[in-house]
């Protein structure tokens, strides 16, 4: 189901949580709605849902207009932060519930919803633990059941907010897997929220990074990290120095930090380089190294500039030896934006 | 004894005794301790002695004073009369909860406090308001009456009383577990095309379960222990719209203190299984917590 959102606005009191929002999702799309907290990420999301509703604007399923339509009509599959199971409810139970609340023709045998939820457990690795309780379950399993909940109506498109916020880093990295399985195997047009970057960048075919009820950039992981449209996609996504400075004749100064900036007008501007576009160069900028700190195959390197601008590099570990005591790095690549 | 059994080895190993366990929680043997003393000077030492009071009467004599046609006629009216009101209650106090829990409206604090007024207010208080209100020439009383219901001085208007007295245990008990609902879950059931009442249904009143039952329990058992309301209103006449906690008094002030302590005993007795049961199915309904 392709999903479009046409220019809709929601404000909370005075204070405006979506300002004119645009977005395009195509069938069996995976899109990560990635912000920080307050950007209006969630309210997005549960307006997909028809949690919350807009002032104004158009929300399309397909072709249809659902902008009013009630969370139940719009067969939408929800998968909360906190997993919202129904307590008094054993696994299976909770799976089937979807199932088992239509009416009438629409309501498939009880044979068919067992089925369903065998396979529902089997495709989330839960097999046999239908007849436990959510309050028996690890909070991996908890998201697991929640996620299989929200399939078991063959949503149109499954929303998930924060899905993965409540989970230790572990059982976050085997879910994140795990959805995008899931994802790869049903085909069902998925939308997710989360204010980690990492997550995003690693799950989605898109993201769309917001900020202040606004969508700033939209691209692929690819096209968001290296081609950031402003500085705060810039500066949200990746890791990145920042630097104050000002431009003129095409070069960005910041104190000793120069780099090139072609196409930025003369005047004040912010730069940004990634620690890994850092690399050793005679003809660089001087500074000092303070601490390497060594993590798997890569080498984190906290170093200073003369006039005390910290300085983070990323480097290989089999580099990481020559980065020590006073060193000359220069930018491979660099982002500047007029301030 | 077989030798086999003899040098079999111990098939647990050696725990320390069940109330001299090791625990990070402190003040174990002072709660119990104090909690005990407690219970055992206000509530079973007396109770006991309304037993062993009890026990100065034969068998023969115990059955004829406690299992009297009249004891029959109270005890089936007391716990009828308080079973009917605390569901009366258990059904209008989901209601009331629900109200304060769920919306905000002007003189909402009012009503709040109106709930836990019949805590307070002096029972006989409440029983001559309450027949006032509902005797056949009352405020309320004369717009039944032509509808051929009488609300006073009969078993209905004991019903009436005990509901005012139950009330705010349904409402408080249900309060907090209604407050602690998420609203997640009840959107979740929303998106999985559950309509407002299948949301109801099925997923909050359940959850409400446990808790509902305790507050049924406790606005039960305030019931069959009622006296003071209950007398004003309820005409008390034998084997019609008489209490048991009233036919204790009457043997009382007929200095028959063994009589009044056989009723007295039978009515412990129901009591203390009914909550026992109540209590059971309680644990039961808790199993997924």
């Amino acid at each position: 189901m392709t999903i479009s959102i046409r220019s809709v606005e929601k404000k909370f009191g005075r204070y405006p949580a979506l300002n004119h929002v645009d977005l395009e999702i195509a069938d069996g799309e995976l899109v990560a709605l990635l912000g920080p907290s307050g950007s209006g990420k969630t309210t997005l999301l549960r307006t997909i849902a028809g949690l919350e509703f807009p002032d104004a604007g158009q929300v399309l399923f397909g072709a249809e207009d659902v902008t009013f339509a009630s969370a139940a009509a719009r067969r939408v599959g929800f998968v909360f932060q906190q997993y919202a199971l129904f307590k008094h409810m054993t696994v299976a139970k909770n799976i089937a519930f979807g199932l088992d609340v239509r009416k009438g023709a629409e309501k498939p045998s009880k044979a068919e919803i067992a089925k369903r939820v065998d396979d529902l457990l089997k495709l989330v690795e839960l097999d046999g633990l239908g007849s436990r309780y959510p309050s028996q379950l690890s909070g991996g399993q908890r998201q697991r059941v929640a996620l299989s909940r929200a399939l078991a109506v063959q949503p149109s498109v499954l929303l998930l907010d924060e899905p993965f916020g409540a989970l230790d880093a572990t059982v976050r990295r085997s879910l994140r897997k795990e959805l995008r399985r899931v994802h790869d195997a049903t085909g069902v047009t998925t939308i997710f929220v989360t204010h980690d970057q990492e997550e995003a960048l690693e799950l989605a075919d898109r993201v769309a990074i917001l900020n202040a009820g606004r969508i700033e950039q939209i691209g692929t992981p690819h096209e968001v990290h290296d081609n950031p449209v402003s500085p705060f996609v810039c500066g949200f996504v990746g890791e990145a120095n920042r630097f104050e400075g000002t431009v003129s004749g095409g070069r960005f100064t910041s104190g000793a930090v120069s780099f090139g900036a072609n196409g930025v007008r003369d005047g004040a501007a912010v730069g940004f380089v990634r620690p890994h576009d850092l690399v050793l160069d005679d003809g660089g900028l001087e500074v000092r190294v303070d601490r390497v700190h060594v993590q798997g195959a890569l080498a984190s390197v906290s170093a200073r500039a003369a006039d005390g601008h910290h300085i983070e590099i990323t480097t290989s570990r089999a580099d990481a030896p020559r980065f020590s005591g006073a060193i000359k790095v220069a930018p491979r690549m660099s982002h500047v934006y007029p301030a | 004894m077989t030798a086999e059994t003899l040098s079999a080895p111990p098939s647990t190993p050696a725990r320390r005794p069940l109330f001299r366990r090791r625990s990070a929680i402190p003040g174990f043997g002072v709660t119990l301790g104090v909690t005990l003393t407690i219970l055992s000077l206000i509530v079973l030492i007396p109770l006991a002695a309304v037993a062993i009071k009890a026990a100065t009467l034969s068998p023969s004599q115990f059955v004829a004073a406690a299992f009297s046609e009249r004891a029959w006629a109270a005890y089936r009216l007391t716990f009828g009369a308080a079973f009917v009101a605390a569901v009366i209650n258990g059904l209008f106090g989901v209601l009331t909860t629900w109200a304060l829990v769920r919306y905000e409206f002007p003189g909402k604090t009012v009503i709040n406090a109106l709930v836990d007024l019949p805590f307070a207010l002096p029972t006989a208080v409440a029983g001559i308001a309450l027949a006032t209100l509902y005797a056949p020439n009352g405020w309320i009383g004369q717009f039944l009456t032509p509808l051929g219901i009488k609300a006073a001085y009969n078993p209905i208007g004991v019903t009436i009383a005990l509901i005012f007295i139950g009330l705010p245990f349904v409402v408080r008990t249900i309060e907090p577990v209604m407050r602690d609902l998420s609203a997640d879950v009840e959107e979740a059931a929303a998106s999985l095309g559950a309509g407002r009442l299948a949301t109801i249904w099925r997923i909050i009143l359940p959850a409400l379960g446990p808790a509902w039952l305790t507050g049924f329990a406790l606005a039960f058992a305030r019931g069959v222990g009622e006296y003071g309301s209950v007398i004003f209103i309820a005409g008390n006449m034998p084997y019609k719209s008489e209490i048991a906690p009233l036919l204790i008094i009457i043997q009382l002030e007929q200095f028959e203190y063994a009589n009044a302590a056989a009723i007295a005993v039978v009515m412990l007795g129901v009591s203390f299984l009914m909550l026992l049961l109540i209590n059971a199915i309680q644990a039961w309904s808790r199993r997924f917590v």
